[in-house]
């Protein structure tokens, strides 16, 4: 059948599953609006601000595991998306992003709205499009699709003329593509066995890797069988339960005390789709120190980029548990107790009297259990990953890599879209400010999600640097604002509540979930926590692991 | 930084625009230079082939060969080092020749093996093609005399016997 540009859109869009769109109007997708309003069976989610659409695509990809779509107007439209699929490149997120341009004949010649976007996207994408013939379009979009999906999956941006939209062509319905099976060297895997076989101090990193591949059943089988214990990375938060046994939290800058200690006596890492980050290696030259390290990740380009490593297998983190689960030996309890020994020296040092750690910790047993939770960037976003229990992968979603602050409004919307379940979203007062616009899309589109917004006037992580680097000269990190964020809440149409003593945390936390569950809508809490709370343990920048502090220094 | 050397990288490519951008920007967000590089069709109306120098240590090369090979537009990569291999460039030189140098210059152009394609009263232009080195080495024996402008093409670079490209496996396999 011959359909328009537009509507080929929509019909591939469907081939590929896509229920729900988040996105924004404008001049250059007038026209795929029109097809969407008439084809009426894709749910358009319209956000405050194209940022907004794009994080909520990636929040909803990163809660489902399906691809995220978004859609832009070109020009400012599709520039407002930048940050959106950066974050989502940084952290593998399949995603597609939509915009439109200007038509052929218009093209280059600096017409209103027109932007290179194609350009601009190039390097935070893992591949994009300028579609300029309706019979390219079809072939586009599936392949669109495929590629976000596949392999280390991320953003692709499919930049559609104006004149594509309306021109006719023949459109056949087609299934999506299969997803490709990557092999593995069982060779590999067999050496990879013989190391960890002859290893008496195994440590498993998880990170986003076994998220992204679905295999957090064969991390807990490997964990249990090796006697092991397991930390993860910010993205490989959820990759085990927090409630396992032998998950001993969180590794890198802000890590558990456990975790360090842990990797400092171990003699074999084994380190499951994971980059080792900067701020996971700190010193990628001392991280590793001498241990053998397995590495396994989908991506080639990540062996020996910032750890050196003394296997590595190129596989989907769940074809290489599948295939070497059967060759390992089961392992004694002997390893697990010494880390038990430092998990009761943990819990000494961990400093409980902060407020963060109370409201948090307390938010963990009420939410409801295994909802999403999703943290903005910075203290509060490492508080909620210390202290906010994850159950299962897909729980926690936080921006990673980028550290997008203003992140959580918009991928909360999605997440919330993505599961239908209520969604606690954590945020500092500094990022609420930069996308605080995205609460008027919860009240209008009914998300129930509860907003803890951990307000402490200042911008809290920056001025914990400022502390320890900068001699305490707090330039430009006090806010001080005179907002009212319960009346701030309240002129949305949203609910608002406030926490500002302890005895208060319980009550105002139950009323906020029962609310959010009750009415199908966003409640606010403006949590009132002291500028002075730190996050710690720390470890400095590009150093050891035996240096992690457990105070702040004067 | 391990040593420093020089890297021949091959590929074939889509032959579509931005692909060039594409490549080189992941060069450039490194901050790796790329020494020289030669795109050019082939006998495939849908590919490309270029050829990269780059100049650096063998982590450079692997993340380079490693990050290009992600790309889609990218069908086959290889680093021609490992092997035995032919490389040629053209270079063209316009070079100041009076009267009196004249012939001192067709005296280096013949031993060299190169071209005098334009002659006028004051200059001259040289054609010549070999490896780099010998295109290095004939450039500093001439530019005594005075080099008005010169340009080269870049390295094209096959390998010899049976190995091409399209067979990436035999063509310094550098991917895992």
């Amino acid at each position: 059948m011959k359909l328009k540009g537009a509507d080929i859109l929509i019909n591939c869009l469907l081939e590929q599953g896509v229920d729900t769109i988040f996105g924004y109007p404008g001049g250059a997708v007038l026209d795929i609006y029109d097809a969407l309003y008439r084809n009426g069976k894709i749910n358009h989610i319209l956000t405050a601000h194209e940022q907004g659409a794009a994080h909520a695509a990636d929040g909803y990809a990163r809660a489902t595991g399906k691809v995220g779509v978004c859609f832009a107007t070109s020009g400012p439209g599709a520039t407002n998306l930048v940050t959106g699929i950066a974050t989502a490149f940084m952290d593998s997120i399949p995603m597609v992003a939509v915009t439109g341009n200007v038509g052929l004949n218009m093209l280059g010649r600096d017409s209103f709205q027109e932007v290179d976007i194609a350009g601009i996207t190039m390097p935070i994408t893992k591949h994009n499009y300028i579609v300029k013939d309706v019979k390219e379009l079809a072939e586009t979009v599936r392949r669109a699709f495929y590629i976000a999906n596949s392999g280390r999956k991320g953003p692709v941006l499919i930049d559609i003329l104006k004149n594509v939209q309306v021109a006719e062509c023949e459109y056949l319905p087609q299934k999506p593509y299969p997803l490709k099976q990557l092999g593995i060297d069982t060779d590999r895997v067999r050496e990879t066995a013989d190391v960890i076989n002859a290893a008496k101090k195994p440590l498993i990193i998880a990170g986003g890797g076994v998220i992204s591949s679905g295999a957090s059943a064969y991390l807990k089988e490997l964990a249990k069988k090796l006697n092991a214990p397991v930390t993860y990375t910010l993205m490989g938060k959820g990759a085990i339960s927090d409630g396992d046994e032998r998950c001993i939290g969180m590794l890198g800058m802000h890590g558990t005390y456990t975790a360090a200690k842990a990797l400092m006596a171990s003699n074999v890492l084994i380190a499951l789709g994971t980059r080792f980050s900067d701020r996971v290696a700190l010193n990628r030259e001392l991280f590793a120190n001498g241990k053998k390290v397995i590495h396994i990740d989908i991506d080639n380009a990540e062996f020996d980029k910032n750890v050196k490593t003394s296997i590595r297998v190129l596989a989907d983190i769940d074809t290489y548990l599948k295939t070497v689960l059967p060759m390992l030996n089961a392992k004694g309890t002997e390893w697990m107790e010494e880390v038990e020994r430092y998990e009761e020296g943990e819990k000494l040092k961990t400093d409980t009297s902060i407020m963060a750690y109370k409201i948090l910790k307390k938010a963990s047993e009420l939410a409801p259990r295994g909802n999403p939770v999703v943290a903005d960037v910075g203290q509060h976003q490492m508080w909620t990953a210390q202290y906010f229990a994850a159950e299962r992968p897909r729980q926690f979603l936080t921006s990673g890599g980028l550290g997008t602050m203003g992140y959580s409004m918009g991928a909360a919307i999605g997440a919330a879209f993505g599961t239908g379940k209520l969604v606690t979203a954590v945020v500092g007062d500094g990022c609420f400010n930069m996308n605080m616009n995205e609460l008027s899309t919860a009240v209008t589109q009914g998300v129930p999600v509860v907003i803890l917004l951990m307000n402490n006037s200042v911008l809290g992580m920056v001025r914990q640097w400022q502390k320890i680097f900068y001699a305490r000269r707090f330039s430009q990190t006090t806010l001080d604002k005179k907002t009212d964020y319960v009346k701030f809440a309240l002129s949305f149409g949203a609910k608002g509540l406030r926490i500002e003593r302890e005895d208060e945390i319980e009550g105002v936390l139950k009323e906020a979930y029962s609310y959010a569950a009750e009415k199908c809508a966003p409640v606010l809490v403006d949590c009132r926590i002291s500028c002075d709370e730190n996050v710690l343990p720390m470890i400095k920048p590009g150093a050891a692991y035996d240096t992690q502090l457990e105070k702040m220094e004067d | 930084m391990d040593d420093i050397k020089k890297y021949t990288i091959g590929a074939l490519v889509s032959n579509k625009s931005g692909v060039l951008t594409r490549i080189s920007g992941l060069f450039s967000r490194r901050g790796y230079n790329i020494e020289s590089l030669t795109v050019c069709a082939t006998e495939d109306d849908e590919i490309s082939r270029m050829t990269i120098i780059l100049k650096g240590d063998d982590y450079m090369l692997y993340q380079m060969i490693r990050q290009m090979d992600k790309l889609e537009d990218v069908k086959k990569i290889g680093c021609a080092n490992e092997l035995d291999c032919v490389y040629r460039e053209l270079m063209l030189v316009k070079v100041r020749a009076g009267a009196q140098e004249r012939n001192q210059i067709v005296q280096i152009t013949e031993i060299y093996k190169a071209k005098v394609v334009d002659l006028s009263i004051d200059t001259m232009i040289l054609e010549l093609t070999g490896d780099p080195e010998k295109l290095d080495a004939f450039m500093a024996v001439i530019e005594p005399y005075g080099i008005l402008e010169m340009q080269r093409t870049g390295v094209t670079v096959l390998a010899r016997g049976k190995h091409t490209l399209k067979d990436r496996d035999c063509y310094g396999d550098h991917i895992n």
